[in-house]
């Protein structure tokens, strides 16, 4: 208990000085701090309705904090989980539109898993690269981002396209109701995985040899390959199931809350991982409460905003600073871990090969 | 600021250069130091001796700053000060020299020196003057180094010396080193020491940690021993001998016989006879009709910069038979059990082990085939450090039963096998959950040895198996080494101390430049007829 509230303090201490933050902006404006942030509380958790926007917000981000902090366990930064969630999200919409007539315990499962393949396939891209010529996973990762987006969009507007009556948005068709996620009242099913998925990221690290495996790569490299792992294996494997994850999260926003793919949608939301991962400190089940404060801010900040009127956009800025808090001191050690040990000769042949080729 | 190096001898002369007064330093329940207090005075060394754990390295983590104490004060330059961080303590003329180099290394050595502290001329980095300043502190004492050589093609003795010539840059008064000579040949050992006493001359005071007796009564002028965190002696090495500082170490009479902290001059024959005592008898003759277990023959390998280390080297060890390596460091015994062990790809050659082709196998498949491997580097590949003491017992072996089964961990046998090591190699840790960052130095080292020692192998690779260890565990670990060889395992054991290899081989390879160029026989070779070898004599006498 004492070691979880010392793990939780930076984080925590994090928000509270971000909602400080955003308090103080919110009074310099003229509006007042307890209406707005009392609307913001309510229009996230208020009703029922509340909380069902607040956990579907919320379950992308848990999904795409899950994916930052799983490849970050293995020492890589995923920064790729826009680009994963993207390939995710429109081929699981591809295949919910384009297969009629199946049940809905093979289609829905079908949809799902197509898309976090899709995913993963995108992830294991950089993790293979990383693993067999050294090229730096953020910058592949990154330039990946791009090509998803584009896939994707080109994917909307041309072969997905929806055709029906008058449509010229790139989007597609509507999924068929047996590929639709469903919702029990305010519990969206889609987060039940999200929080099902979490745990089972935190069991796979911490019970099984392949998360031994994985955290020994993230710790100390070459003490991992003394003790017979497979560097590369590793790295390129955490990476797919990183994307997965990140997949995951795109088909889940494809089936259970758009009800299709639509160019643009859902840009954004992958980076906002990021933020999650890092404050939960890149703990697979802190990720939750991450993901749902974050949610629950998103959800909140239309009814701030009718109420106080508050432009919403200051939520982004209280995120920002949060991330700001959290991500300082873990970015500087981040930093510092790339430059320690530097008489390890392999870093330079590291390094070299995924600079030089 | 041109003047620094004058400064290091000021005329102010202060009567304690640095000093600890009731030093006390907790890590949770660990009473690292309690109520310590240590004086150092101009151009003196003081010696902290003690067992792995005594709080050597939590002692002058405080005197320099890393820790803060619990209780108690610390005084520089006859002041009493709050040290926040090692700056403060570098601002206040003391410098370390660290175990692992803080150095950069594709930069030159003149640049090392002066990071962050360059000599300017318009905003630029002054190189004449910064090349002359160093030149110059080398000159003055004694330490010499290649100021333009690339710090990464230096071995480890010079870039010690590196270290030694930034804290001297930064006008350091004092100088810690904590087991500078653990990593250092011999040679470079008394290289080192004569340069320590150059630098008292100078009104320079040292405190240095070893675990070599000899050194402490060569070099030190003070001894402080240290117990469980407290001081249980000051002596000075006229007052005292080498058998009296290791029991006041240990609590307990140790017996320095055919351990490597016997002087030399006595011989080998008297070391390995005493050592070996019980099972003198098998080796040599008997081991010819053991089988071969560990086969290389004519493996090259290649150093981290691509040239050449391991030449086309052929070595075999039968089952039942320590085979050391004896060589001087940087002569390819690295590369050598690396590329045995798969950590390093070989260019050439075969290497069989158990009569299974190995050549080019990776690190699990040695491990499975039944190697143990103690690595030569524990920082780098023997532990991971923010792993718990338990993880780290089965570091290597996690994937085997009864440690794990169907891809799930089993914590309770995990733990249960690190409870077992811990015991029986005496590590010193609070609990087995404890991460193996905060093990001090020495119980690392068993760590890593018991971890190796405890699972059924048919080969030991040991690679300075003792390194950083006190003398009471060094006598353990040796005796285990040679149970292990009485068992019928084949031990291959390098290590740069010449008295360690003799005192455990029923054979010594010598290696020079990549080859064993000669096979000895420790209970007639000399150590003269060794050292040459080593040096790359021709063998014709000792070759056998
Ligand atoms: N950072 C830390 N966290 C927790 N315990 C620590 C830490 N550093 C040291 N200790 C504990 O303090 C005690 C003293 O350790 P220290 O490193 O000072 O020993 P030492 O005398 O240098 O031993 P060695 O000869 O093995 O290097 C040990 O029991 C060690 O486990
Ligand atoms: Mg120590």
């Amino acid at each position: 208990m004492r070691a979880l509230m010392r793990a939780a303090a930076v984080p925590l201490a994090s928000v509270v000085l971000g909602l400080v933050l955003g308090a103080v902006l919110i009074a310099v404006q003229g509006h007042s701090v307890t209406s707005a942030y009392g609307a913001l509380v309510l229009g996230g958790a208020g009703d029922a309705d509340a909380l069902l926007r607040t956990l579907q917000k919320a379950t992308p981000l848990v999904f795409g904090g899950l994916a930052v902090a799983f490849a970050f366990k293995a020492g890589l930064f995923n920064i790729g989980g826009q680009g994963q969630l993207l390939v995710g999200a429109a081929f699981a919409a591809g295949v919910g539109f384009g297969l009629e007539g199946l049940p809905l315990v093979v289609h829905l499962p079908l949809a799902l898993l197509v898309g976090g393949a899709a995913g993963a396939a995108w992830g294991a891209i950089a993790g293979v690269l990383k693993a067999t010529s050294g090229a730096h996973e953020v910058i592949v990762t990154i330039m990946l981002n791009f090509v998803a987006g584009n896939l994707t969009d080109w994917l909307a507007a041309n072969p997905w396209q929806d055709r029906s009556g008058s449509n010229i948005i790139a989007r597609t068709p509507l999924v068929e109701p047996s590929a639709e996620i469903p919702t029990w009242g305010w519990l969206p099913a889609g987060f039940v995985l999200a929080v099902l998925a979490a745990f089972a990221c935190w069991f796979v690290l911490e019970r099984t040899t392949y998360g031994f495996e994985v955290r020994s790569v993230g710790a100390n490299r070459h003490a991992a390959r003394y003790a017979g792992i497979s560097v590369g294996w590793i790295m390129a494997s955490t990476m797919a199931v990183a994307g997965l994850l990140a997949g995951l999260g795109g088909a889940i926003e494809s089936l259970g809350v758009d009800g299709r793919f639509e160019a643009g949608v859902n840009v954004g939301l992958g980076f906002e991982g990021i933020t999650i991962a890092l404050l939960a400190r890149t703990n697979p089940i802190a990720v939750i409460p991450a993901g749902l404060l974050v949610g629950l801010m998103e959800a909140g900040a239309a009814k701030m905003q009718f109420e106080s009127g508050v432009a919403p956009e200051i939520i982004d800025v209280i995120q920002a600073l949060i991330l700001l808090f959290v991500a300082a001191p873990l970015i500087v050690r981040w930093l510092l871990r790339l430059r320690d040990r530097p008489d390890a000769p392999d870093r330079r042949l590291t390094l070299g090969a995924g600079w030089g080729r | 600021m041109a003047a620094a190096a004058e400064t290091v001898v000021s005329q102010t002369e202060p009567e304690v250069l640095l000093a600890g007064h009731g030093i006390t330093k907790r890590f949770g329940s660990v009473v690292a130091n309690d109520d310590v207090s240590v004086e150092l005075r101009p151009g003196r060394i003081l010696a902290l001796l003690g067992e792995n754990g005594a709080g050597k390295s939590t002692l002058v983590n405080v005197l320099f700053g890393l820790h803060r104490p619990d209780a108690g004060q610390v005084v520089i330059a006859d002041e009493n000060v709050e040290l926040s961080s090692p700056h403060d303590a570098i601002a206040r003329g003391v410098g370390m020299v660290h175990q692992h180099f803080q150095l950069v290394p594709p930069m030159s050595v003149v640049r090392n020196i002066v990071l962050g502290a360059e000599p300017r001329k318009l905003g630029m980095i002054d190189v004449a003057q910064a090349r002359r300043r160093v030149m110059d502190l080398a000159d003055r004492f004694g330490l010499h180094v290649d100021p333009d050589a690339a710090v990464e093609d230096l071995p480890v003795g010079a870039q010690q010396r590196v270290e030694i010539l930034k804290a001297l840059y930064r006008d350091a008064r004092v100088l810690i080193a904590d087991e500078p000579t653990a990593v250092l040949t011999p040679q470079e050992t008394d290289h080192l020491l004569d340069v320590l006493r150059g630098l008292t001359a100078q009104g320079v005071g040292i405190v240095f940690i070893t675990h070599k007796l000899r050194e402490v009564m060569a070099a030190a002028d003070d001894i402080v021993v240290l117990r469980e965190g407290r001081v249980v002696g000051t002596t000075t090495p006229a007052q005292t001998s080498e058998a009296a500082l290791a029991e006041l170490m240990v609590g307990r009479a140790v017996d320095l016989h055919g351990d490597r902290f016997e002087s030399g001059a006595t011989g080998v024959g008297s070391a390995v006879s005493t050592a070996a005592a019980p099972s003198d008898e098998a080796p040599i003759a008997e081991a010819d009709e053991q089988p071969v277990v560990l086969d290389i023959a004519g493996l090259c390998a290649d150093d981290d910069r691509g040239q050449r280390a391991v030449d086309e080297l052929t070595l075999a060890v039968r089952a039942g038979e320590i085979v050391g390596v004896a060589g001087v460091e940087g002569n390819g015994q690295r590369e050598l059990v690396e590329a045995i062990t798969g950590l390093r790809h070989a260019a050439a050659g075969t290497v069989s082990i158990s009569d299974r082709d190995a050549s080019g196998a990776r690190p699990r498949q040695v491990t499975v085939i039944g190697v143990g491997h103690i690595p030569e580097d524990r920082a780098k590949h023997g532990l991971i450090g923010s792993y718990s003491v338990a993880d780290n017992s089965v570091l290597n072996r996690y994937f085997k039963r009864p440690f794990a089964a169907g891809g799930m961990l089993r914590r309770d046998r995990i733990d249960s096998h690190a409870r077992d090591v811990v015991a029986t190699f005496d590590v010193r840790t609070p609990d087995v959950d404890s991460p193996a960052d905060s093990l001090s130095g020495g119980n690392k080292q068993k760590l890593i040895v018991g971890r190796e020692f405890s699972d059924d192998i048919d080969l030991l690779i040991a690679a300075q198996p003792t390194r950083g260890i006190d003398i009471g565990a060094i006598e353990f670990i040796w005796r285990r080494i040679r149970e292990r060889r009485d068992e019928g395992t084949a031990v291959l054991l390098v290590s740069a101390e010449l008295d360690e290899v003799l005192a455990l081989s029923d054979r010594v390879a010598v290696m020079y430049e990549g080859r064993i160029v000669a096979t000895v026989d420790p209970r007639t070779a000399t150590r003269e007829e060794i050292g040459l070898l080593m040096a790359g004599a021709e063998s014709s006498a000792a070759g056998s």
